[in-house]
C-alpha cells in the first residue's frame, strides 16, 4: 500500500519534500478550522493570511539563495525598515512639495526608490562579505544594528503617514486587489501558463528520447496546476467587499451604488507581486546560469572556483538581489499599514530565515527551493494568525513558532538522511 | 621531437604557503601528442605545480603556450587555452547531477537564454558511454555516486571539452582495474590526437606503461626529467625515494 503510493507519487513527480509541506499546511489549516469552529477556512481569512504572507514570502525567496551559498542575512528587518522610512518620507515630505500632493508619478518613483536602495545596500553587504571576506553572520549583524538606527536619523523617529494613494494598493486591503473579472482573467492565464509550459518540457524531453510521465500522470498533474490556480481565484473572488469600503470605492469611481449591490475583492495585489516573484526567481534558480553557479558554489565553493565561477561577484550579487527584494517587500509591508513607525520589520529577519529553513533550505549549503520557502512563510503565518484567532496569547504564540521551527529543521534532516541527500 | 615547438612550457616556477617553499624553482615541459608523467612522494609538490598551469594557484616563473607567453590568473583563462584539468580532489559540486557538474561554467543554453539541461544531458549520456558504459545514474546529484562514478565525470569533464594539453591528478585512484584500464586506452587514444597529457600517478609502472618521459619532484624542487625508454623501475623509485638521477650520487644524501 505504502509502495504503491510511493510510485504513484514518483511517477507523478512530484517530490515527497513538497508533499509533506503541502500536507503539514493542510492539517494545519484543517486543525485551526476545526477549533474556531468554521472561521479559518473563510474567504476572508485566506485573503488576509495571503496578504499577511506575501511581505516575508518574497524576501524568503531571496533568502534560498543567500542561506544555499552558505550565508545568512540578519539584517533583513532592519533594511525593511530603514527603506520603508525612506521610501514614505519621500512620499509624504520630499516629492508632493516638488511634484504636488497625489501626483501619477509618485507611487513610481517610491517604489523604484525602495528596490534600488535595497539593492545598493545588500550590494554594498555582499562587497565586504566577498571581497573583504568578512563573515556574512558579522557584516549583516552589523547592517540589522546600522539599519535600525538610520532608520530613526530619517524622521528623527517621526512616524510617516499617509502614503500616496497609488501605492497603498501595493499592500492589498479593499481597493488593492485585481477585483473580481481581472482576478478571474488573471487566473485563467496563470492555468493556460502552467499548462503549457508542462506541456513544453514533456515534448522537450521526448525529443531527445528520454523517458517521460505516463499520459495519466501528466494529465492529473495539469488538471492540479489549473485546478489550483482557479480554486485560489475563485476563494478569493467570494470575499465580498464591506459596505463601507464600496461606497469609498464607488465615490472615487463616480459609480451609482444600488441595493443589493455586492462587490469581491479577488487577488490582492501583493499576491500577485508574490506569484510573480516566485515564478521569476524559480526561472533564475533553475534556468539560468546564475542559479545555476548560486546551487554549485553552495555545493562546494571549491569546485565552483576551480570552474571559472567568479565566487565573489556571485556573492554581491546574491547580496544585491536579497536587498532588491527587500525593497519590494517593504513597499509591501509599509503599504499595508498605511504608515512607516520605527517599529517596521522588526523581527522580519527571523521570520524570513525560519520561513526559508521550514522550507527545506539547508544552512550548510547547496540545497533549498524557491516554492519551499513560499510555503514556509505560509506555515509560519498560518500558524501566527492561525493561534492568534484562537486567543492564544502572544508569548505562546513565540514559544510555539520557536519549538515548530526546530522540529521542522529536526523533520529535514532526518528526510535528508533517509533519501541519502 | 626536439625541432617541434613544446605545446607547454612551464620555466622557472615557484611558490610559497607561508614559509613552505611548495614548488621550488621547478622547469617542465610537454609536446604535442606527448605523455609526460609527474611522480614524487606526497607533499612533493606535483599538485600544486599543475594547478599553477590550470589557474587555480598564481606563482612566479613562466608558463609559455605553443612557444608564446601567457598570462593565467584564474581557470577560466586556462580553459581559455585549452587546458583541461582532472583534479586530485575531483572538484565536483556534491549537490549537482552528472551533467551539470560535466558542464560547470560552460553551461549548453536554449535560444532564449535559458539552461538547456536536457541537451546537457544527452551529451552527458553520449560521452559516458565511452567512457563509463555502466554508469546510469544521470539525474541523482553527485554526492550519490561511487568514488570511481565520481571519478569518470570528472574525467569526462576534462575530455568532453575538446582539451589540447590536459592535466591528469591522479585519475585512476579510485577507479577499478577494468575502469582502469579503459582509461589507460583512453591516454593512448588522446595522445594519437596529438593531445599533451601531464599525468601524475604514483604507481611507477602505470607511469613507464603509459608516459614518454617522466619529471620527478622531491621537496618542491625537480629531481631531473628522464626518458622512459632510458629507465628502470629502479630509477624511479630512486629518483622518488633519494632524489637523485640515475647514475649520479645522491643529491643532499638523506636529510
Ligand atoms: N593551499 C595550500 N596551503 C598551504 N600549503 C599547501 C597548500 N597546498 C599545498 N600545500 C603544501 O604544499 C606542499 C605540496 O603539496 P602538493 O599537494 O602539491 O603535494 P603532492 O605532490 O600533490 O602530494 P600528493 O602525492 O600527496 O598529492 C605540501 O607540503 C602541502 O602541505
Ligand atoms: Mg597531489
Amino acid at each position: 500500500m505504502q509502495d504503491n503510493a510511493k510510485s504513484f507519487f514518483s511517477k507523478l513527480g512530484i517530490d515527497t519534500r513538497l508533499l509533506g509541506m503541502i500536507g503539514a499546511l493542510v492539517v494545519l489549516w484543517i486543525v485551526f478550522d476545526v477549533i474556531t469552529g468554521g472561521r479559518f477556512l473563510t474567504p476572508r481569512n485566506l485573503f488576509n493570511l495571503s496578504v499577511q504572507t506575501a511581505s516575508v514570502a518574497v524576501m524568503a525567496t531571496g533568502m534560498v539563495f543567500v542561506i544555499v551559498t552558505r550565508n545568512i542575512d540578519l539584517s533583513v528587518g532592519s533594511m525593511l525598515g530603514f527603506i520603508g522610512m525612506t521610501v514614505a518620507a519621500l512620499q509624504v515630505q520630499v516629492l508632493p512639495d516638488i511634484l504636488g500632493l497625489g501626483h501619477w508619478s509618485i507611487w513610481i518613483i517610491a517604489a523604484l526608490a525602495a528596490i534600488l536602495m535595497g539593492a545598493v545596500l545588500g550590494a554594498f553587504q555582499g562587497w565586504i562579505i566577498g571581497y573583504l571576506t568578512v563573515p556574512a553572520f558579522i557584516v549583516t549583524l552589523g547592517g540589522f544594528l546600522v539599519y535600525r538606527g538610520a532608520m530613526w536619523w530619517v524622521t528623527k523617529g517621526q512616524t510617516q503617514a499617509p502614503l500616496d494613494a497609488t501605492f497603498r494598493l501595493m499592500g492589498g486591503g479593499a481597493e488593492g486587489t485585481l477585483g473580481e473579472t481581472l482576478s478571474w482573467g488573471f487566473g485563467i492565464v496563470a492555468a493556460v501558463a502552467a499548462v503549457v509550459l508542462i506541456l513544453m518540457s514533456r515534448r522537450r524531453k521526448a525529443g531527445h528520447g528520454f523517458t517521460v510521465k505516463p499520459v495519466w500522470a501528466e494529465g492529473i498533474l495539469i488538471a492540479l496546476a489549473a485546478g489550483l490556480i482557479l480554486c485560489f481565484v475563485w476563494v478569493m473572488n467570494s470575499y465580498p467587499i464591506a459596505k463601507g469600503a464600496m461606497k469609498r470605492i464607488a465615490r472615487a469611481e463616480g459609480i451609482e451604488l444600488t441595493e443589493g449591490m455586492v462587490w469581491y475583492h479577488g487577488v490582492a495585489i501583493p499576491v500577485v507581486i508574490l506569484l510573480a516573484v516566485t515564478v521569476i526567481m524559480t526561472i533564475v534558480a533553475s534556468r539560468t546560469r546564475f542559479g545555476r553557479y548560486i546551487y554549485a558554489t553552495g555545493g562546494n565553493p571549491e569546485a565552483a572556483e576551480l570552474s571559472g565561477i567568479n565566487t565573489r561577484l556571485l556573492t554581491v550579487k546574491i547580496f544585491a538581489l536579497m536587498g532588491a527584494l527587500t525593497g519590494i517587500a517593504s513597499i509591501i509591508a509599509s503599504a499595508r499599514l498605511n504608515a512607516v513607525d520605527v517599529g517596521l520589520g522588526t523581527l522580519d529577519e527571523l521570520r524570513v530565515i525560519a520561513a526559508a529553513v521550514i522550507g527545506g533550505t539547508a544552512l550548510s549549503g547547496g540545497f533549498g527551493t524557491i516554492y519551499g520557502a513560499v510555503i514556509g512563510a505560509l506555515i509560519m503565518q498560518s500558524l501566527q494568525s492561525g493561534m492568534a484567532s484562537v486567543g492564544v496569547d502572544a508569548p505562546l504564540q513565540s514559544i510555539v513558532v520557536g519549538i515548530v521551527l526546530v522540529f521542522a529543521v529536526w523533520v529535514d534532516i532526518v528526510y535528508r538522511r533517509r533519501t541519502g541527500q | 621531437m626536439d625541432k617541434q615547438t613544446p605545446l607547454v612550457e612551464m620555466k622557472n616556477m615557484s611558490i610559497a604557503f607561508g614559509g613552505i617553499r611548495a614548488v621550488d624553482d621547478v622547469t617542465v615541459d610537454l609536446y604535442p601528442g606527448e605523455v609526460v608523467g609527474l611522480l614524487g612522494h606526497n607533499g612533493a609538490g606535483k599538485s600544486t605545480l599543475i594547478k599553477m598551469l590550470s589557474g587555480a594557484y598564481q606563482g612566479e616563473g613562466d608558463i609559455y603556450v605553443n612557444g608564446e607567453k601567457v598570462e593565467i590568473h584564474n581557470p577560466r583563462d586556462a580553459r581559455n587555452y585549452n587546458i583541461e584539468t582532472i583534479y586530485q580532489t575531483l572538484a565536483l559540486a556534491d549537490n549537482l547531477d552528472a551533467a551539470a557538474n560535466l558542464f560547470l561554467g560552460r553551461e549548453l543554453m536554449t535560444p532564449a537564454g535559458t539552461l538547456d539541461d536536457d541537451a546537457m544531458e544527452a551529451e552527458t549520456r553520449k560521452i559516458m558511454g565511452r567512457l563509463n558504459p555502466n554508469f546510469q545514474k544521470f539525474s541523482a546529484p553527485v554526492s550519490a555516486l561511487s568514488g570511481g562514478q565520481r571519478q569518470s565525470v570528472a574525467i569526462a569533464r576534462a575530455v568532453y571539452f575538446n582539451a589540447k594539453i590536459l592535466i591528469m591528478d591522479e585519475p585512476t585512484a579510485a577507479l577499478g582495474p577494468h575502469e582502469t584500464q579503459m582509461v589507460a586506452e583512453l591516454i593512448q587514444q588522446l595522445k594519437a590526437e596529438g593531445i599533451g597529457i601531464f599525468l601524475i600517478d604514483h604507481d611507477v609502472h602505470a607511469v613507464l606503461e603509459l608516459c614518454d618521459r617522466a619529471s620527478v619532484m622531491k621537496n618542491g624542487q625537480l629531481v631531473g626529467t628522464v626518458n622512459i625508454p632510458d629507465v628502470t623501475d629502479d630509477d624511479l623509485l630512486s629518483m622518488i625515494i633519494l632524489g637523485k638521477k640515475p647514475g649520479e650520487k645522491a643529491e643532499g644524501a638523506e636529510a
